[in-house]
């Protein structure tokens, strides 16, 4: 089928308790494209009075859809899949336009990945149970899971449908309500979902406000009519939510990035067969979603005894790669998310080539044509040096790969943890030994192991050191979004014998 | 003759500015890491908590700018100088609303400056 770019009105609202409202001061923003850098449509610029009025909203419907069961719950989630598959292709097209992400990208994994997300909790919540533990022959622990009451998430512009699935789903299958603010880059899939799901849910129980992170974010992330906040972002941002939460002694999750080791060991290229093939595209993954991922593999360590003829490989690989038109389903990269993600990679690889980094290909923008000449395009570029550069050791959030050379299972670990962050890491050998070893002794949240960038549903996702704390992606986050009532019941009619 | 680690555009400094005049007293606090990380976060003074793990890395248009510790380690030898783009980045840095961000441009720093900070 052949993808278009979508249609939108000139405005929208924010969604609260039920409906589409105009922002209380009447601020909009606009908001374009990085595909052509046209006017996609305004967003409210939300204030204080926006975010109260939806927190307002949450918690005036927060007792009753606490109280549902899960399996009402677990319904309405099948019922959020289901119109969300049934409009896949617009949601996809949707994304892509907001984001500049490749269409093949959000038919195939964004929009599949966030249906599959609203299915796996609306089973997980219907599986679940509380636990009862005997203590004594009289004393009974009962331990119940009840909801927080009202969580704000603030999500990024990344995966704009995914991480709202992610925040979402286990948020309202343990009975919360939402305030949710999407990334002002990427508002418009949170819309249209909004559009076709509002029905399936009583008024209030998720809101959408749209809007800046010091004018909207700041306000949720303090409330202290809020129960919890969950982000995903960068670290500055991540320290100042918890410090707004901590106020109100809120719990908060976050995800805050990383700078993923990718390492390769020379028994890779012990035979020149299918595996050899996919540990080639393994470590062009780097690429993927324009390198826009937490878990992006942008360090990439190869053996040093192989280092020549794998990058080879890769680099080949790389310059394979097909870049521009992001409503084509044969490009493989499109555009970065915005001017000033651009203007950062950019000027990373101006650092990179300063610091002695080796340019192995691509190195500078890509000039899309025709009407996404405007738009913001990096070429995949991949930069030999060393674990001590900058490029090695910053998030560039773009397709840029860094690589070096390891002599020994002892060097390629001490490079995989010499990072600030935790996220992921990719393993990949044909040794037994190593493909247990050396994930067990990686400090990262998700190795993989022979494979790379995979995310299906019941694999917990997060991180260790600075990339934050909660797992994601598993029903573990259940317990992210509930308290444990422990009531604790004596049938004993004997008195304690105290008083 | 006295180096400085961080530097600013003329162009960032008139942004920077119009941004004291509407929000008070203000502080840079470098990011790391995902979506909007790698940049410089405009912040009010009183909403971030620093201390000793904050390397104060100079004064910028009357405007104090920090870092980390653990990312100082890893930035030390370069110098920066904070530039303006236009574009609409995320995050909670006070520039956002008004379509613009702050971006670190970075340059190796020479051998007098290395031996200024006692590298």
């Amino acid at each position: 089928m052949n993808h278009t770019k979508p249609k939108f009105k000139e405005k929208y609202g924010n969604y609260i308790n039920g409906e589409f409202v105009d922002p209380i001061g009447g601020q909009y923003f606009e908001n374009t494209s990085p595909t052509n850098n046209q006017l996609i449509a305004k967003y409210p610029r939300s204030q204080k009075e926006d975010v109260e009025k939806a927190v307002d909203a949450a918690n005036a419907a927060k007792v009753a859809w606490g109280n549902t069961s899960a399996a009402h719950r677990a319904s309405i989630l099948q019922k959020i899949a289901d119109v969300i598959e049934e409009n896949l292709n617009d949601f996809a097209a949707i994304d892509t336009y907001d984001n500049g992400k490749a269409i093949r990208e959000t038919v195939n994994a964004d929009i599949p990945l966030a249906v599959d997300h609203f299915r796996y909790f609306a089973s997980a919540i219907r599986a679940e149970e509380g636990s009862a533990t005997e203590l004594n022959e009289n004393t009974l622990s009962l331990i119940i899971k009840e909801p927080l009451g009202v969580v704000a998430q603030i999500i990024p512009w990344n995966f704009p449908m995914l991480m709202l699935a992610w925040k979402v789903a286990p948020a309202l299958a343990s009975g919360n309500c939402v305030v949710l603010k999407p990334a002002e880059q990427t508002p418009s899939s949170a819309t249209f979902l909004m559009e076709k799901i509002g029905h399936l849910l009583p008024p209030g129980v998720l809101n959408v406000i749209h809007g800046f992170g010091p004018e909207a974010g700041k306000p949720l992330a303090s409330s202290s009519k809020v129960n919890k906040v969950a982000f995903t972002g960068e670290t500055t941002t991540g320290q100042l939510i918890m410090q707004y939460a901590s106020k109100n002694l809120n719990p908060v999750t976050m995800e805050l990035g990383g700078k993923s080791p990718n390492v390769f060991f020379n028994s890779v290229m012990d035979h020149d067969d299918e595996f050899l093939d996919k540990c080639i595209e393994g470590a062009v993954l780097f690429a993927f979603n324009q390198g826009e991922v937490c878990t992006c593999p942008s360090r990439l360590l190869v053996q040093e005894d192989i280092y020549d003829k794998f990058m080879k490989r890769v680099v080949e690989r790389t310059k394979a790669i097909i870049q521009g038109d992001p409503f084509d389903m044969n490009t493989q990269i499109g555009a970065q998310a915005s001017h000033d993600q651009y203007e950062k990679i950019l000027s990373y690889m101006d650092i990179g080539k300063e610091e002695g980094a080796k340019v192995l290909c691509g190195g500078e923008a890509f000039k899309a044509g025709g009407e996404y000449a405007d738009g913001f395009y990096i070429q995949p570029t991949i930069l030999e040096g060393h674990n001590k550069m900058r490029v090695f050791q910053e998030e560039i959030f773009g397709p840029v790969l860094t690589v070096c050379k390891f002599k020994n299972e002892a060097e390629a670990l001490e490079i995989a943890n010499d990072t600030l962050y935790g996220l992921g890491a990719g393993v990949w050998t044909r040794d037994a030994h190593q493909l247990y070893q050396i994930p067990r002794a990686i400090k990262a949240g998700r190795v993989w192991v022979n494979c790379y960038h995979d995310y299906p549903a019941h694999a917990p996702f997060g991180g260790y050191k600075k990339s934050g704390f909660g797992r994601e992606n598993h029903l573990m986050m259940l317990n992210h979004y509930r308290q444990a009532k422990n009531m604790l019941i004596s049938y004993d009619k004997n008195k304690l014998g105290f008083f | 003759m006295a180096y400085t680690r961080v530097d600013i555009t003329e162009k960032a400094e008139k942004v920077l500015e119009e941004l004291k005049e509407k929000h008070g007293n203000v502080i840079f606090h470098q990011s790391g890491g995902c979506c909007d990380g790698s940049s410089p976060m405009l912040l009010p003074k009183e909403d971030f908590y620093l201390d000793e793990s904050d390397i104060f890395m100079g004064e910028i248009g009357g405007v104090k700018f920090y870092m980390n510790e653990a990312q100082f380690e890893y930035w030390k030898h370069t110098h920066l100088t904070v530039d303006i783009t236009e574009g609409r980045g995320s995050s909670f840095s006070l520039e956002i609303p008004e379509g613009f961000r702050f971006i670190v441009k970075s340059r190796l720093l020479s051998k007098e400056e290395e031996h200024y900070f006692n590298m």
